[in-house]
């Protein structure tokens, strides 16, 4: 099949039943045929973190997946989270504590900490660097995007702070 | 950039898949997560793609009477969750987190890692530490390949573009033993500079098994033998393990390159060696 191929999948919530050529990588399937270019793309090849988003769950690169692999599969992108009038509280929080500045790397990071958060510990500030060490952000110098998941680990476990 | 034109096969079966590689240009794609960035940057244009995603029985993980059996779709964040894996190599546990990163970690698979053969991954240098071997199938039905036998070069393997790793066998070691893994990397995630993994088993105060594999400093992972033959039989101790650290950089050849320079290889060799020989030793002693 170099031809086009038959997709079905849910993203963020809705089915699409879409045609896609082989080698349409799913982060231009995401944009350019669905519209939702929340999702960002900055090197192709894994490096930056940017066009993370979850595939049944799990966070995943959507520069390094072909959209036909997408098939069958349920997507959540950053659209998906939340909205500009009901943020979701990961997005919040990010405002809350100027974890962005141009914003081009902040999907990558809100869909890899929504997926961090279920599954990391993220004891101390080490574990949250060493969890967000596959994105790349040129502006903010990270300590704010630091803080910010501090206090949705807080929030999470349930740890007071004064 | 975008990957070329190619032809996408998805087979359920094995043998389908046998069949599907059966052509001039064929190549499987896993996680995709070294495949694709090669395609993306035109790197590899393949003809026609093998996607093994969906062949149910490559991803499991089973205990067998003598070993375990990990299929070659578990991705990295799977092995490291496997409670199984982990009651029998600790060190599987201990190495994932710096396989990449928590999404690349998601999709990336065993087999991919293996048969990408990166001198610096994790993969290769822990099945040639556990001395596992890797289950390969082709037209002419299953073999197995040691992995001196597997790893011939930087990216390079014994495999055929007609033959798919289905597994690895990892042996349990014969007798209790402790185990370590540890790297030196620019940051979290990157491939390593240094990677180094230590198997130790004492017996009556004394090292009855050292098994010392090092990543980046070589072509492909490499046991430190010469390090292995002089420790074992001497008292466990870390004056023992000190002594024999220049052993470490025997006959090594690491490469300058972009993240470090062969000198700052070699002088990693020792570092790691004793951390990860001590801490083995320790866990063994318990
Ligand atoms: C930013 C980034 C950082 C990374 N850092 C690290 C790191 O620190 N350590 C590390 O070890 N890895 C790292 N990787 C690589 C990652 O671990 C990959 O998952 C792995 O190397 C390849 O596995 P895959 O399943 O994605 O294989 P794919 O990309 O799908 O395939 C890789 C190669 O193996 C072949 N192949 C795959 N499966 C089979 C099979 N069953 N039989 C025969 N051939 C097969 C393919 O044809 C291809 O040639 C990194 C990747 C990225 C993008
Ligand atoms: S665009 Fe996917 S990781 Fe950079
Ligand atoms: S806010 Fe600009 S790159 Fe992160």
């Amino acid at each position: 099949m170099t031809g086009k191929t038959h997709i079905y999948l849910t993203v963020n919530g809705e089915t699409f039943d879409a045609c896609v050529e082989p080698r349409m990588l799913a982060a231009d399937f995401l944009r350019d045929e669905l519209g939702l270019t929340g999702t960002h793309v900055g090197c192709e090849h894994g490096v930056c973190g940017t066009c993370t988003i979850t595939l049944n769950g799990v966070s995943a690169r959507s520069c390094l997946m072909l959209a036909v692999q997408l098939d069958g599969m349920d997507v959540q992108t950053v659209e998906g989270l939340g909205t500009m009038r009901k943020m979701h509280r990961i997005q919040e929080a990010f405002r809350e504590h100027h974890a962005l500045q141009c914003g081009f790397c902040t999907p990558g990071f809100l869909m890899t900490v929504h997926d961090i958060l279920n599954t990391m510990p993220l004891r101390d500030d080490d574990e949250i660097r060493d969890a967000l060490s596959g994105n790349i952000c040129r502006c903010t110098g990270y300590e704010h995007i630091v803080k910010a998941v501090r206090t949705l680990v807080n929030e999470r476990d349930g740890v007071q702070t004064p | 950039m975008k990957p070329a034109p190619f032809e996408y096969v998805r087979p359920e079966t094995l043998a389908e898949a046998v069949t599907a590689l059966d052509h001039e240009d064929a190549k499987i794609i896993a996680g995709g997560q070294s495949l694709l960035p090669m395609m993306n940057f035109r790197l590899a244009q393949p003809e026609r793609l093998v996607d093994i995603n969906r062949i149910v029985e490559l991803g499991q993980i089973e205990k067998t009477e003598s070993g375990i059996r990990i299929g070659a779709l578990v991705r990295h964040a799977e092995a490291a969750r496997s409670d199984l894996l982990a009651d029998h190599f600790p060190i599987i546990r201990e190495a994932m987190p710096h396989v990449a990163h928590v999404a690349i970690r998601n999709r990336g698979t065993i087999a991919g890692s293996l048969c990408h053969a990166d001198p610096a991954a994790e993969w290769p240098l822990l099945v040639t530490l556990l001395e596992g071997e890797i289950e390969i199938l082709g037209g002419n039905g299953p073999r197995k390949a040691k992995p001196a036998e597997f790893f011939l070069a930087p990216l390079v393997t014994d495999i055929e573009e007609t033959e798919l790793v289905t597994g690895i066998y990892l042996p349990l070691p014969d007798a209790p033993c402790g185990m370590a893994f540890d790297e030196v990397a620019q940051r979290a995630g990157d491939f390593a500079v240094v990677a180094a993994g230590a198997l130790v088993c004492v017996k009556g105060g004394q090292f009855a098994e050292v098994r010392l594999g090092l990543g980046g400093v070589f072509d492909t992972s490499v046991r430190g033998s010469a390090l292995e033959k002089a420790l074992t039989g001497k008292p466990a101790t870390t004056e023992a393990i000190d002594s024999a650290l220049p052993l470490a950089v025997e006959d090594l050849e690491p490469n300058d390159d972009l993240h470090a320079s062969a000198a700052y290889r070699l002088s990693l060799v020792p570092v790691l060696a004793r951390r990860v020989l001590t801490r083995a030793m320790k866990v063994a002693a318990t």
